[in-house]
């Protein structure tokens, strides 16, 4: 005869483990940390490749030029570039009492990244048991990436940009980790390959509802032919908000700013 | 994670938590009806991926330091990527033995701050006016510090 035992919801007492209240605690303070944040805003792309970090740089820098508080968070833990792009690829970062405060990059723009923390050329390694470390390394990551969400003082910020990492892994972590689903800039390459691997990220991010700000097709007029900005645009709804060349200008990034 | 005494139908209470330092862990719950005791033990990677959530079983009796997952679990980081090493005088703070000192040296750079500054706390709540090996013994079992 099967034992009577009460299913989890049925037990109406707190979860004794602790478990539960430490992640809600987690979230309290993540939507603290954020609560003077105006926006936040993925730069993602389902393809690798396509310039999404040189875009991040360059975009927080033409919006920190026209006068806005910018932050950057490199999320792309295994493969951080932005930092190195804004001139604090290897700054130190100072602990406070409750936070660590970020540095401080080019035009002003305050970013934190995994490449600050690393060993020069170590990759991302975590302690703990090698074997099937599949198991836990994404949690750890995700875990990673909500500290340095939530344990960085951003302050009064008017745009933090998170500069993901190719996929769709790191979006759909930060839609559990975030408040609310983020804004989603997306960046492509004009070739039908990007459009289809950018399209599946735009309809994973469209189902977990975030706002869809644009499309940046990247290295126009170079080697990679095709129309991917303009289809991804149609088939979206959404608009095509630069067409950066090879060689940009800062004027190409002024534009973008004023953009968003 | 909630544990049921099914012969009494009630929930069981967390009773305390041992790290043996072998990555595995032993979380103790107690029925509040009939007494008693069962014993939850996590083998190195069920231990990991809890550690990994950045929760505790049993939960924290601290508070967390800034980017504590982090610093603990990072294995190839960077001796001098925090600028303030965790020197933040909060006054009255407590010394370190000799030993005590020789054994945080060999804390890797990139964690020790965190773990100096832990350690400090630990002593200044509990009124500790030297840091010894003893001590960082007994903040390492009593806050769960395995990782460090």
């Amino acid at each position: 005869m099967p034992l009577n035992i009460r299913t989890y919801h049925e037990l109406t007492e707190p979860d004794r483990s602790g478990l539960g209240e430490q992640i809600a605690t987690q979230r309290r303070r993540l939507a603290a940390r954020l609560a003077a944040v105006g926006r936040v805003i993925v730069v993602m792309s389902g393809k690798g490749g396509v310039g999404k970090s040189f875009v991040t740089a360059h975009l927080a820098r033409a919006l920190a030029r026209a006068g806005r508080a910018v932050g950057v968070l490199d999320a792309d833990l295994n493969g951080p570039t932005v930092a190195g792009l804004l001139e604090a690829g290897t700054a130190r970062l100072v602990v406070g009492e409750d936070a660590v405060l970020p540095a401080t990059g080019s035009d002003g723009v305050r970013l934190v990244s995994m490449a600050q923390l690393l060993a020069d050329g170590q990759p991302l390694a975590f302690k703990g048991p090698p074997a099937e470390s599949f198991v836990w390394r994404g949690a750890a990551e995700a875990g990673a990436v909500r500290e340095l969400l939530a344990d960085v003082a951003w302050g009064p910020l008017d745009v933090l940009l998170l500069d993901l990492p190719p996929g769709m892994q790191r979006f759909l972590e930060l839609c559990d980790i975030l408040p609310a689903p983020p804004a989603v800039l997306t960046v492509t390459i004009p070739t039908p390959e990007s459009h289809d691997a950018v399209r599946r990220a735009l309809h994973a991010a469209q189902e977990r509802g975030s706002p869809l700000l644009g499309v940046v097709e990247n290295m126009v007029g170079g080697p990679f032919a095709g129309t991917a900005g303009a289809d991804l645009a149609g088939e979206f709804g959404i608009p095509v908000l630069a067409r950066i060349p090879w060689h940009p200008t800062p004027d190409t990034w002024h534009l973008l700013a004023t953009r968003l | 994670m909630k544990f049921l005494c099914v012969e009494c139908d009630r929930q069981m209470t967390f009773e305390e938590r041992q790290l043996p330092g072998d990555g595995t862990l032993a979380a103790a719950f107690r029925c509040p009806k009939c007494g008693r005791a069962v014993a939850l033990l996590t083998n190195p990677m069920e231990t990991q991926l809890v550690s990994s959530l950045g929760v505790k079983i049993g939960g924290a009796t601290v508070p967390a330091e800034p980017l504590q997952t982090i610093r603990s679990m990072v294995a190839t980081g960077r001796d001098a990527a925090f600028a303030d090493g965790g020197e933040r005088a909060t006054g009255n703070l407590p010394s370190w033995s000799a030993e005590a000192q020789d054994r945080l040296s060999r804390v890797p750079g990139f964690v020790r701050g965190m773990v100096k500054k832990i350690y400090a706390d630990y002593a200044k709540e509990r009124g500790i006016g030297e840091i010894t090996p003893a001590v960082m013994d007994a903040a390492r079992a009593e806050l769960g510090l395995e990782e460090m």
